[in-house]
C-alpha cells in the first residue's frame, strides 16, 4: 500500500517537475525544477531497492552538476523579449525534435504491445550475489566482469577534463601569483634589517 | 528489558495492537521529534556557549543580562526574532526568497537521521549511511545560493556565487576522505563504522584518529568541515567586511532566524561527523569493560561538545581566509594530499590482506 502511494507521489512530482522545467519563463526557475524531478527520480530508485544509485544521483547531479548549471544561469541576464524572439527562431528545430520524441515514444508502445525481448535474463554469471548488499554486487561486478568498460568510461571522463583545462587555461602575463611556499620560508632577519644612515642620506632598499 | 532491545515498531504493535503500518510511521515520526526538537534547544544552547566561549577568549563577558548567567540569551533572541516584520524586498522573486531559508534549515535537520547516538539508536540504519550524509550535505548550498539569487541584490549574490564554488571545491576532498575511512571501515553503514573503530589501535583505542595512516585526514575532514559548513576562518560567504552580510542581507525576522538556526545545526552535524567518524561514536575512548557502564550518548555529546569547543575556538583566533587562499587550500593542497591517501591507504589494506 505505502509502496504504491510512494511510487506515484514520487512518479507524478517527477513528471509535473519536469512538465515545470520546459514550462517556466525563467530560466532559473527551469533549473530548480530539474532538480525537484532529479530528486523524485532518486526517491523512484529508493523504492526500485537501488539505493546506491539514487544516492549517487543525488550527490553527482544534485550536489554539483546542478550547482554548475544554477551557477552559470543565475548569471544570465535574462531579457524576456530576446527569449520570445529566439522561441519563434527555434520553433520549427523544437517541432522536429518534439514529432522524434513522439514517434520514438509510439514505436516504443507498438514494440511493447508486441511482447517484450528477453534482456538480461539471469543465468549463473548474473545471478544476485548471496547476503552481498547493493554496493558490494555493484563493486563485484563492476571491477571484475565490466572492469575494462568501466576503465574506459574512466578514460573519456579523464579525456573530456584534460579538454576542458586545455580550453580554458591561458597564460596570462603581468600576474603576480602568490608562492606560500616562500612567503612560510620567509624568516624575521632575512626580512627587517637595521641601518644607520648618515643625516641627510636615505637607506638602499 | 527486553522492550529497549525491540524497536519502537514491534513496542508500539504489541503494547497498542496497532498493524505494522501504523507503528512504524508512529515510531518514526516519534523518532523525527525526539532528534528535532532537543537539536533545536542545543542549537540554542550551543549559540550560547559560542558566544560566550568567543567573549571569553577575548576577554569579555559575553551574554550575561538573561537569565542567570545569560543562559536564557538564545531564547530572547528567539522571542525578538519572532515578534519582528518579515521584510520581503519588492524587486525579489518571492517564493523563493521565501523558500531559500527553510531549504537550509530543512536540510541541516536531514542529516541526523543517520547518525548513531548509541547502539541500535539511530532513526534510520541504512546500508548507504554514510553516502547520505555526503547526499545530504550537498544540497545545503542550495539554500545560499537561492537566497542571493532571489534576494536580488548585489551583495547576497557575490555571496552565493562563492558559497557554490567553495561548498563544491571542498565536498571534493571530503568524498576522498571518507572513501579512506570506507575502505578501513569496510560499510558505509554509520553504526557500522563506528563499530569497525572498537579496539582499532593495539585492541586498546577506540577510534580511527589513533591510527597513523588516518590521522593526517581526520586534520583535513577537520578543516574542510570547517569550510563545508563555512564557519570562520572559511565564512566569505557572509563576511561582513566585504559583502555586508553576504546571503543574508535582504533577511529579516523568522527567516533570518532560520538561517541562523541551520547554521548552527550544520556545525553540530559537523562535529558529530568528527566523532563519528573518527574519534569512535559513541564508543569511549579506551576499550575498558568499565568504561562501558557510562552510557554511549553520553560519549557521543562529550565528543560533539568538544569539536564545538574546538570551532569556536578557531572561530575565535583565526583570521578569515582571502578567497583565493581557501581555493587553493581545497585544489592544490587537500584534493592531491587526500587522493594520493586513497591510494596509500588502498594499497596499505591490500598488502596487509584487510579485505581478503
Amino acid at each position: 500500500m505505502i509502496q504504491v502511494l510512494a511510487f506515484y507521489l514520487f512518479a507524478a512530482l517527477t513528471i509535473a517537475a519536469g512538465a515545470f522545467t520546459i514550462l517556466s519563463r525563467n530560466p532559473v526557475h527551469s533549473v530548480l525544477w530539474l532538480i525537484v524531478a532529479f530528486f523524485n527520480a532518486a526517491g523512484l530508485m529508493v523504492l526500485c531497492g537501488a539505493e546506491f544509485i539514487a544516492m549517487l544521483l543525488v550527490i553527482v547531479y544534485v550536489g554539483a552538476v546542478a550547482v554548475l548549471f544554477l551557477f552559470v544561469v543565475m548569471m544570465l541576464d535574462i531579457d524576456f523579449a530576446t527569449l520570445r524572439a529566439g522561441f519563434i527562431r527555434n520553433m520549427p528545430l523544437g517541432l522536429v525534435l518534439a514529432v522524434v520524441l513522439l514517434a520514438e515514444v509510439l514505436i516504443g508502445l507498438g514494440a511493447l504491445g508486441a511482447g517484450g525481448i528477453k534482456l538480461g535474463t539471469p543465468d549463473g554469471s548474473a545471478a544476485p550475489l548471496a547476503g552481498a548488499s547493493n554496493i558490494e554486487a555493484i563493486g563485484a561486478l563492476l571491477y571484475s566482469k565490466y572492469l575494462f568498460l568501466f576503465e574506459a568510461a574512466g578514460l573519456v571522463l579523464l579525456v573530456a577534463m584534460v579538454g576542458a583545462i586545455v580550453l580554458t587555461h591561458r597564460q596570462r602575463s603581468g600576474v603576480r601569483g602568490q608562492n606560500v611556499a616562500k612567503q612560510n620560508a620567509r624568516r624575521p632577519d632575512e626580512a627587517t634589517f637595521n641601518a644607520s644612515p648618515e643625516v641627510g642620506k636615505g637607506v638602499q632598499l | 528489558m527486553s522492550w529497549l532491545d525491540r524497536g519502537m515498531t514491534a513496542n508500539f504493535q504489541s503494547w497498542f495492537g496497532w498493524s505494522h503500518e501504523v507503528a512504524w510511521a508512529s515510531a518514526t515520526i516519534l523518532g523525527i521529534l525526539l532528534i528535532a526538537l532537543p537539536l533545536m534547544l542545543s542549537v540554542a544552547m550551543i549559540i550560547y556557549a559560542d558566544r560566550k566561549i568567543w567573549a571569553a577568549m577575548a576577554l569579555r563577558r559575553g551574554p550575561n543580562v538573561v537569565g542567570p548567567l545569560g543562559l536564557l540569551q538564545s531564547f530572547a533572541d528567539g522571542l525578538k526574532v519572532f515578534l519582528q516584520e518579515t521584510i520581503i524586498p519588492s524587486a525579489s522573486n518571492k517564493a523563493l526568497f521565501l523558500l531559500a531559508p527553510i531549504i537550509t534549515f530543512t536540510v541541516a535537520l536531514m542529516a541526523w537521521a543517520v547518525i548513531p547516538f548509541n547502539s541500535g539508536a539511530i532513526l534510520a540504519d541504512i546500508n548507504v549511511g554514510l553516502l547520505y550524509v555526503l547526499a545530504v550535505s550537498s544540497l545545503g548550498v542550495y539554500g545560499t545560493v537561492i537566497a542571493g539569487w532571489s534576494s536580488n541584490s548585489k551583495y547576497p549574490f557575490f555571496s552565493a556565487m562563492r558559497a557554490s564554488a567553495q561548498m563544491i571545491s571542498y565536498e571534493v576532498s571530503i568524498g576522498f576522505i571518507l572513501i579512506c575511512v570506507v575502505l578501513w571501515a569496510g560499510t558505509f553503514n554509520m553504526n557500522g563504522i563506528v563499530m569497525a573503530q572498537k579496539g582499532h589501535v593495539f585492541g586498546l583505542i577506540n577510534g580511527f584518529v589513533a591510527n597513523p595512516l588516518l590521522f593526517p585526514m581526520w586534520v583535513m575532514f577537520l578543516i574542510s568541515g570547517m569550510a563545508e559548513t563555512q564557519r570562520a576562518p572559511f565564512d566569505l560567504t557572509e563576511a561582513e567586511s566585504e559583502l555586508v552580510a553576504g546571503y543574508q542581507t535582504e533577511y529579516s525576522s523568522m527567516s533570518f532566524a532560520l538561517y541562523w538556526l541551520g547554521e548552527y545545526a550544520n556545525v553540530l552535524l559537523m562535529c558529530a561527523l568528527n566523532a563519528v567518524l573518527f574519534w569512535g561514536g559513541y564508543l569511549p575512548p579506551l576499550d575498558l569493560p568499565v568504561l562501558y557502564l557510562v552510557p554511549g550518548w553520553i560519549w557521543l555529546f562529550g565528543k560533539i561538545l568538544f569539536f564545538f569547543f574546538v570551532f569556536s575556538w578557531v572561530k575565535a583566533t583565526v583570521p578569515r581566509y582571502r578567497y583565493d587562499q581557501l581555493m587553493r587550500l581545497g585544489w592544490k593542497v587537500f584534493l592531491p594530499v587526500s587522493l594520493f591517501w586513497v591510494f596509500l591507504v588502498s594499497g596499505y589494506l591490500m598488502y596487509t590482506g584487510h579485505f581478503s
